[in-house]
């Protein structure tokens, strides 16, 4: 019906405007395109919608696992689902829409393959999928529950952490539900807003008796998922969701397992170190090229992997080599995960003497959908850097989470010279400010 | 959770309403629908996948309760007489005498327990007065092996399965006995050996969690029902809602029991819910439903036997409200005169107790009297007295077990803490109970 509302008002106007306005260049074939796409004010076709910059960094074809298969992120999932289900009989997966095949095409085949009593639909009901995922774990058996937004989790919540998370510790290991994992969409994907592109791994990161994982790419995603699926705990397992289709890599198509709470330092370096997970860590590997090129400055890059519980020595170690430490990530700046890394990091260094060059970027919203604006060369909305200049703290030992929290202006020369600094010029800044209107 | 766009108009629509040269375009340009089939036969029946009925033409509101509410299955009178013989379930002496013991057991040791609170002895108690009748009722008619999932007012259903009191002590008393770890309040007991899954304070979480563990016994073709037990305060929570939409639309082999007891600490249940109970509800949901006086225990036996037995056979879920009176406080945080006449309660106490109503019939067949009434409460009384001074003299676990089976393996973190505890008390630990706590 919209198609005849703008067919009939467009005629109307065509002819009211004459040659004026902004109808008067369409003729033909223009005339139909133009008048079911009334934005198109100039005359000329509607802008292309901007989708998320950045590009997908895939790691080497991996050797030792066998046979692999080109797979995209959602179909490693399936793979590892796959094999999951293949291997133990009493593992299920269920949740909205899995049964033909998932929103996201994650259990595309496995209805028709292990039957519909081992992948089926649920009601609509988030606190019911992961109440009745804990119920089927208590009696030993696998369940595997997809919520189909991370957004949606949180009628979930108290299931996660007053239930799931605590389940062996009050029971005195009477009972446990370590075989239930939750996987969930996350994250950026350009079109998302407030409520598909969440990453709410903060909230889950300050409850004990849970796992948290977030892959970056389709082996990591397989792998780590094996590894949930047969960890003893319960684990949520987030799905850069952006990844599902963008991401593409030779993938082992036998089982295989890469360990959980073990940091992955993808790139070694020796000036500073960049700490990020799922999707940020293909902009921070970008960011690593363009320091070394333009700056001369070398990053050691580290995905984090496993947020909780997380690998506290691979990041220290990272930062006491290079002393200086930057973390990205989706999510809200106040009590976002980096938080903790940067908390956790300094007491941990406290002892060591080294200058600490504190960064972190973040977005101001959860979510702000992408505004095409070019003028912002960064990958998702609108972001706030934070920098405390090193050339004020006097030892580390004095560097406290408030001076680390401090709102600084960047002064030139802002990063002092520490002894792993290379000898060149430091006036153009890694740590740029961008002035964007905050919240959170 | 999602979006969805509404339909675009079918081919039908648009053909009416524009002319031939600009179809062309849009048809080329919108989605090709199929042309709908016609079937004559279907004309005058709604074929709406959401609900099959019929059509009406009378504008009509369903009005609640317009008759009278679900009635009250019961087998006995409020004296002890069976009223329709072919409903007695014709136990055997042996079985009804344990169902009397165990009730008057578990009395016993609420009497004590709620006492010794009261002395500082324990931090906090609830008793199960006036429900003994719902746990012990329920409990028998299962198998032993069928898989609890409760509240934290069905302490009978353990006690009949013969649950040592020594472990309700060490519960109660978070002693190196405690299989929890004394890590939880009392009363928050759990068996593994006894198939009672812990007890833990948000309610009805335990809902959608026993639909999980039914659905898992059906796969696993284990002849097994799983209950789960709530009060009617918990029914309002929305675990309930979902674990009653899963069990149903799932086909799990579940028994819901609801302990209406009239109170969810002081709110009364004209203002818990305005429906019929929760026994109507089961219907909305497409589950068998029946409500039964909770406090005559062979009613509330037949009816969870008859659950079973179709809930294994037939993988359907079954909601059994068992009517009842809280006739005690909620817990030894709570003063009921405060919001309830002592009058209500002596009513229950003494017109329509589930023990003495058991004993009318014990007595009526000549399987119990005053005699043996004496010396079992002395006998009783007398082992739960043991049981108590015993649990009072063991020391608490040990702190180092604050940090164990958060994970099943300790991550590196946990036992950092646990060190940091550790060197804490070899400083500071003057200032602690130590002596109180295993090394």
């Amino acid at each position: 019906m919209a198609a005849f509302a703008a067919t009939a008002g467009g005629l109307l106007r065509l002819r009211a405007a004459g040659s004026e306005g902004q109808w008067r260049r369409l003729r033909g074939a223009g005339l139909l395109r133009g008048l079911l796409q009334p934005e198109s004010a100039t005359g000329v076709a509607a802008q292309r919608r901007r989708v998320a910059h950045f590009t997908f960094q895939p790691d080497p074809e991996p050797r030792e696992y066998g046979q692999t298969q080109k797979m995209n992120l959602f179909q490693a999932i399936t793979s590892a689902l796959d094999n999951s289900l293949a291997k133990d009989p009493t593992a299920v997966i269920f949740g909205e829409d899995v049964a033909f095949g998932g929103v996201f095409r994650c259990t595309v085949g496995l209805r028709d393959k292990y039957g519909k009593d081992r992948v089926f639909n649920t009601p609509l009901c988030e606190q019911g999928i992961v109440g009745f995922g804990i119920g089927i774990a208590v009696t030993g058996a696998t369940a595997i529950a997809e919520i189909q937004f991370a957004d949606y989790i949180f009628p979930a919540f108290d299931q996660i952490v007053n239930e799931a998370a605590k389940y062996r510790y009050r029971s005195g290991d009477l009972f446990n539900c370590g075989s239930l994992t939750i996987r969930a969409p996350w994250g950026c994907v350009g079109h998302g807003a407030l409520y598909h592109s969440q990453s709410p791994e903060a909230f889950f990161a300050h409850c004990p008796g849970i796992k948290v994982v977030v892959p970056r790419s389709p082996f990591q995603a397989k792998g780590l998922l094996l590894s949930c699926i047969e960890d003893k705990n319960p684990c949520i397992f987030f799905e850069p969701k952006i990844l599902y289709r963008a991401a593409v890599e030779q993938v082992p198509v036998e089982p295989y397992n890469v360990p959980l709470s073990q940091a992955e330092v993808i790139q070694e370096g020796s000036d500073v170190t960049l700490v990020a997970w799922g999707t940020q860590v293909h902009v921070i590997r970008e960011v690593a090229a363009m320091a070394q090129e333009k700056l001369g400055v070398s990053c050691e890059v580290i995905d984090l992997r496993t947020i909780l519980p997380w690998d506290v020595d691979t990041v220290c170690k990272s930062v006491i080599k290079t002393g200086r430490l930057l973390i990205s990530h989706e999510a809200p700046l106040t009590g976002g995960f980096a938080s903790e890394i940067s908390s956790t990091v300094q007491d941990r260094d406290r002892t060591f003497a080294l200058q600490l060059c504190f960064t972190v970027i973040s977005l101001a919203h959860s979510v702000i959908v992408l505004e095409g604006e070019e003028t912002l060369q960064i990958p998702f909305g609108n972001s706030e850097v934070t920098e405390i200049p090193t050339a004020e703290i006097e030892s580390p030992a004095e560097c406290t989470q408030e001076q680390a929290g401090e709102l600084g202006h960047v002064p030139t020369g802002a990063c002092a010279p520490a002894p792993s600094w290379p000898p060149h010029s430091t006036s153009a800044s890694l740590c740029s400010r961008i002035t964007t209107p905050q919240s959170g | 959770m999602g979006s969805s766009c509404p339909r675009p108009p079918g081919p039908k629509a648009l053909r009416l309403r524009l002319g031939c040269p600009l179809l062309c375009l849009l048809q080329k340009q919108l989605p090709r629908r199929q042309e709908q089939q016609h079937f004559p036969s279907l004309d005058d029946k709604p074929q709406f996948p959401g609900a099959s009925a019929e059509f009406i033409d009378k504008l009509e509101f369903i009005q609640p309760n317009v008759i009278s509410g679900i009635p009250v299955y019961r087998v006995m009178d409020r004296q002890g007489q069976i009223i329709n013989p072919s409903e007695d379930p014709h136990l055997p002496q042996e079985k009804v005498l344990k169902f009397y013991r165990s009730m008057t057991l578990l009395n016993t040791m609420d009497r004590i327990l709620y006492e010794s609170q009261r002395q500082g002895r324990i931090s906090f108690y609830m008793t199960n007065y006036g429900e003994e009748g719902t746990h012990v009722g329920s409990a028998a008619a299962l198998d032993n092996t069928d898989l609890v999932f409760g509240q934290y007012r069905e302490a009978g259903v353990l006690m009949y399965r013969d649950y040592p009191l020594e472990l309700f002590m060490a519960q109660c008393y978070g002693n190196v006995s405690d299989l929890g770890k004394g890590r939880q309040m009392p009363v928050h007991y759990g068996c593994r050996e006894r198939h009672f899954v812990t007890i833990s304070s948000p309610l009805a979480t335990q809902i959608p969690q026993a639909v999980g563990a039914a659905y898992a016994a059906k796969r696993a073709n284990a002849n097994r029902v799983v209950i789960c037990y709530f009060g009617e305060g918990a029914a309002s929570e929305g675990d309930a809602h979902a674990g009653f939409n899963f069990a149903a639309t799932l086909e799990c082999p579940i028994i819901f029991f609801c302990r209406n007891n009239g109170y969810a600490i002081s709110t009364p249940t004209s203002e818990q819910y305005r429906g019929d109970g929760i026994a109507a509800r089961g219907p909305g949901y497409g589950i068998m439903s029946i409500r039964v006086d909770g406090n005559d225990v062979f009613a509330v036996y037949n009816a969870t036997k008859e659950a079973r037995r179709r809930a294994v056979a037939e993988n359907q879920p079954f909601l059994i409200e068992a009517m009842t009176y809280r006739i005690g406080h909620h817990s030894t945080s709570d003063d009921s005169s405060a919001y309830r006449s002592v009058d209500e309660v002596n009513y229950w106490d003494k017109q329509d107790h589930p023990i003495s109503r058991l004993r009318h019939y014990l007595q009526s067949r000549g399987w119990w009297d005053d005699e043996q009434e004496k010396a079992w409460r002395k006998q009783s009384r007398k082992k739960v007295m043991e049981a108590f001074e015993q649990a009072e003299r063991k020391p608490k676990p040990s702190p180092s077990l604050l940090f164990s089976d958060v994970y099943q393996e300790m991550p590196a973190q946990l036992r950092k803490q646990q060190e940091a505890l550790a060197r804490h008390l070899q400083t500071y630990g003057e200032h602690y109970p130590l002596d109180h706590f295993e090394k």
